[in-house]
C-alpha cells in the first residue's frame, strides 16, 4: 500500500472538509456558556468541546445505509433482516468439555460457534511437550491431533452452524483439521461457513503468538487465502483483528489504523498471489474491540466501514459491492473488566455490546462477568449471552438502522477518526509499509506508550474504574470461578499416546517429507499437504516443526 | 555495575529481571511495569517472550539482579512459577528474590508465598504498591547478602 500521494490527497480532502471553526459554537460559548459559568463562580471554560452543532458535520457525504461508502451500515435493513450472530468465544479443558459447552450454548440460543484454543495449541506445541506442562486446557481447548477436532465438533452440524476459529500461527493446521472433519463426514467444502482468524500481522503487533518469521507465516496465510477462495465460497479466510491490538493498550484510533493497515497488506498479498481483488476481498472479515467509551467506539466502527469502502474502491479498483463492505465481529473489552466487584462487569459489557450494535456489527461476543478472573463458568456465560438477547429483543434499538447517523457529535467524530487513520497510513508508508514498521517495532512502541499513559491516568484517577481505583469495597466476597485442574492434561496425553500407537508411522514420515518440500517451494500451495498430514494423524507439533526447520524461528525486535 | 561503584549497597539502583515464563504472549503488563520500574529508578532487564525457567535463572545470575518479577496471565502460574523456583534452588541461588503477578486466584497466593514467590498482584493493583514490594524484597536480599559478606570479613 505504499502510496504517499494517495494518503496525502485523502488527508487534504478530509481536513479541508472538517470545519476548524464553528461560529455558532463560538458565539454560544461566549454568550451562553461563559456567563453561565460566571454566574456559578466557576472557571471560564472546559478543556474539551462541550457540544456539537450542524457546522461540525461535513456537508452532504453520507446518504443511506446499504449504500457506498456504507458508513451507515452494510445492509439497507440491517438487524430488521437479520440479527447479528451471537457468537460466544468458548473452549476449555478437553475436547469433550468444549463439545459439551458448545452444545449447551447452541441450546441456549447461540447462533454461531467460536472456538478458543489453549496456549500450547496457539503456539503449535503438543500436549506432551515439557513446555506445555501445566498449560493444557487453561485458556481454551487443547488440540493436538485431528482426533481432538473430531470430538470438539461431535453432533454439531458443520453444514448448518458457522464456526469461527481463533487460531493464527498454526492456523493452517487447524484449518486442515476442520476441513478434514467435514470431508470425513461427507460435508462438501462449499457448504462450510465460518472464519479463520489467521491474521498474523497483528500477532507481531500485539498478541505475540508467532513461531516463524513474518514472511513465512504470511506465505502460509496466502496459501489458505488462495485455497479457500477457490473451494470455499462461504469461508472467511482471514479475520483482520483490532481486538488484540486494542487490548494490548492501543487507543481507538490506533486500533482502527493498524487493523486497516493490516487489511490493506492482505489485499496487496492476494493481488500479488494472482487473485483478482473482487475474488477474495469479499471474504476478508474484521474483528474489533468494543471498549467502554461508547461514542468513540460507535464512531470507530462507522469510520472503519467508510475507510475500507473508499480505499478498496479508489486504490484497489474493487467493483463488487461485497468487496467494499467491511463486515466485522466484535468482542466487548476484556481490559475494561475488573477483578474487583466482578458483577459490575455485567454493566460494562452491556454498554460495550450496545455500542457494537449501534455501530452495526455483524457478530458479537459478550464477555462474562468473571472473565477478569478466569474462563467463564456456564452460569456467567449464560448471563453474557442473555445480555445480547435483551439488546436484540427487548430494547428496540434494532428497529432503526444507524440510529445515531446524523448526530452532530457522532458524524464529526467519525470524520476525525477517519482523518487520523489516514495520517497513520501515511506514516506507516513512509516507513516502508506495515511489515517493515512492525519489524522496526513501530506499532508495538505506539501501543506500549498508549498503554502506559492509560495506566498513568488510572493511577492519578484521571481515568476512573469503579471498584478498582474509586468506590472500592474492602469486604468483598469472592465469587465462584471455573477452576481447571490437571485432568485434561492427563487425558490429552493419554489420547496422544494411543493415537501414536495406532497410526501408520511410515505414512507420517512420507506426508511430512512432502510437506517440507512444499513449504520450501514458494510456488506450491501447502494446504493439501497439511490436510494429508493431519488425516494421517500427524500431530500439531510435528507439522509445526517442519516449518521450524524450513523457516526458522522469530525473535521479536526490542522495544524497551 | 557501572553506575553504582561508589555507592553503598542500599543506594545502588535495584536491578529487576521481568520475565513471562511459560507459553504466554500477553505482554501489556510487563511493558507497563518495565516503564514504571525505570521511572522509579530501577534498572530493568526484559529478555523477551517464551523463556524457559533455565534461561530466566541464567539471565538473572548473569545480570546480577536483585529481583525476578514473573508475570503470567494464562492460569499456569502454579506449575510454571514452581519450575522457576526449583531451578533457582537447584543452582543454589539465595540472593535473588522472586515476585509474581498476573491472573492469580486468591487461594493460590499462600501456596506461591510458601515456595517463595511473593506479591502475586492482580489487575487493578496500583503501580506504587508493586514498586514498594519489589524494593522491600530487593533490600531484604541485599541486607542478607551484605550481612553475610560482613560476617565473612
Amino acid at each position: 500500500m505504499k502510496d504517499h500521494s494517495f494518503w496525502r490527497k485523502k488527508i487534504e480532502a478530509l481536513s479541508s472538509r472538517i470545519a476548524k471553526n464553528n461560529p455558532t459554537y463560538n458565539k454560544w460559548e461566549r454568550e451562553v456558556l461563559q456567563s453561565w459559568l460566571k454566574s456559578r463562580d466557576k472557571k471560564p471554560g472546559y478543556a474539551h468541546k462541550l457540544t456539537y452543532s450542524a457546522e461540525d458535520v461535513p456537508a452532504g457525504q453520507d446518504n443511506m445505509p446499504g449504500v457506498y461508502p456504507f458508513t451507515r451500515g452494510i445492509y439497507p435493513d440491517m438487524y430488521n433482516g437479520k440479527i447479528w450472530s451471537m457468537r460466544m468465544f468458548s473452549g476449555f479443558g478437553t475436547p469433550e468439555d468444549t463439545n459439551e459447552r458448545l452444545k449447551y450454548l447452541l441450546k441456549q440460543g447461540e447462533t454461531g460457534l467460536s472456538i478458543a484454543f489453549d496456549e500450547p495449541t496457539l503456539y503449535g506445541i503438543n500436549c506432551d511437550d515439557a513446555r506445555a506442562e501445566g498449560e493444557i486446557g487453561r485458556c481454551g481447548v487443547n488440540v493436538t491431533t485431528l482426533k481432538d477436532m473430531e470430538v470438539i465438533f461431535k453432533d454439531i452440524p458443520l453444514e448448518k452452524v458457522s464456526t469461527s476459529m481463533t487460531i493464527n500461527a498454526p492456523a493452517i493446521i487447524l484449518f486442515a483439521m476442520f476441513v478434514s472433519v467435514a470431508q470425513k463426514r461427507g460435508v462438501p467444502l462449499a457448504m462450510l461457513s465460518g472464519t479463520l482468524q489467521a491474521d498474523m500481522l497483528k500477532e507481531y503487533i500485539a498478541q505475540k503468538e508467532w513461531v516463524y518469521p513474518p514472511e513465512a507465516h504470511l506465505r502460509l496465510m496466502r496459501d489458505m487465502m488462495v485455497f479457500s477462495t477457490k473451494k470455499m465460497p462461504k469461508w472467511n479466510h482471514v479475520s483482520v483483528s483490532g481486538y488484540h491490538i486494542r487490548e494490548a493498550g492501543a487507543t481507538a484510533v490506533q486500533e482502527l489504523a493498524f487493523t486497516l493497515a493490516d487489511g490493506f497488506y492482505y489485499i496487496d498479498m492476494g493481488i500479488k498471489a494472482g487473485l483478482d481483488v473482487d475474488e477474495f476481498a469479499p471474504r476478508i472479515s474484521f474483528f474489533f474491540d468494543s471498549s467502554i467509551n461508547m461514542f468513540e467506539e460507535i464512531a470507530k466502527f462507522r469510520a472503519a466501514r467508510r475507510i475500507w469502502a473508499r480505499v478498496l474502491k479508489d486504490k484497489y479498483g474493487a467493483k463488487d459491492p461485497r468487496s467494499l463492505k467491511l463486515r466485522f465481529h466484535t468482542q466487548t473489552s476484556g481490559y475494561t473488566l475488573s477483578w474487583q466487584q466482578p458483577l459490575n462487569n455485567i454493566v460494562r459489557t452491556s454498554l460495550e455490546a450496545l455500542s457494537a450494535v449501534l455501530g452495526g456489527t455483524q457478530s458479537l461476543h459478550t464477555n462474562s462477568y468473571d472473565e477478569a478472573l478466569a474462563l467463564p463458568t456456564e452460569a456467567a456465560a449464560k448471563v453474557a449471552l442473555r445480555t445480547q438477547q435483551i439488546i436484540a429483543e427487548e430494547t428496540g434499538v434494532v428497529d432503526v438502522v444507524d440510529p445515531l447517523g446524523g448526530s452532530y457529535y457522532i458524524e464529526n467524530l467519525t470524520q476525525r477518526m477517519e482523518l487520523e487513520a489516514y495520517r497513520y497510513f501515511d506514516k506507516i508508508d513512509s516507513m516502508g509499509g506495515i511489515l517493515e514498521a512492525i519489524k522496526n517495532g513501530y506499532p508495538q512502541k505506539e501501543i506500549a506508550k498508549s498503554s502506559y499513559e492509560r495506566q498513568t491516568r488510572l493511577e492519578s484517577l484521571e481515568d476512573v474504574m469503579v471498584g478498582v481505583n474509586k468506590y472500592k469495597d474492602d469486604e468483598e466476597k469472592p465469587i465462584n470461578i471455573l477452576r481447571i485442574d490437571r485432568k485434561p492434561e492427563m487425558i490429552q496425553r493419554k489420547r496422544l499416546t494411543s493415537i501414536k500407537r495406532a497410526r501408520d508411522e511410515k505414512k507420517i514420515v512420507a506426508c511430512l517429507k512432502k510437506l517440507r518440500a512444499a513449504m520450501a517451494s514458494d510456488d506450491t500451495n501447502t494446504v493439501p499437504y497439511v490436510i494429508a498430514a493431519v488425516k494421517a494423524y500427524a500431530t500439531l507439533g510435528e507439522i509445526m516443526d517442519v516449518g521450524r526447520e524450513v523457516y526458522g524461528e522469530w525473535k521479536e525486535p526490542k522495544i524497551l | 555495575m557501572v553506575n553504582g561503584k561508589n555507592l553503598k549497597y542500599s543506594e545502588k539502583p535495584i536491578r529487576v529481571l521481568i520475565a513471562k515464563p511459560g507459553i504466554d504472549g500477553h505482554d501489556r503488563g510487563v511493558y507497563v511495569l518495565a516503564r514504571a520500574f525505570r521511572d522509579a529508578g530501577m534498572e530493568v532487564i526484559y529478555p523477551g517472550l517464551l523463556p524457559t525457567p533455565e534461561s530466566i535463572v541464567d539471565a538473572a545470575i548473569d545480570e546480577d539482579v536483585d529481583v525476578i518479577a514473573l508475570s503470567l496471565l494464562n492460569g499456569a502460574h502454579m506449575a510454571v512459577f514452581t519450575k522457576v523456583m526449583k531451578t533457582l534452588n537447584k543452582k543454589k541461588v539465595k540472593d535473588i528474590a522472586v515476585v509474581g503477578g498476573g491472573i492469580i486466584p486468591d487461594e493460590d497466593k499462600p501456596k506461591l508465598e510458601k515456595i517463595g514467590v511473593t506479591g502475586n498482584y492482580g489487575p487493578g493493583t496500583p503501580l506504587s504498591v508493586i514498586i514498594e514490594h519489589v524494593k522491600m524484597r530487593a533490600f531484604a536480599v541485599r541486607n542478607e547478602k551484605w550481612g553475610r559478606k560482613k560476617r565473612a570479613t
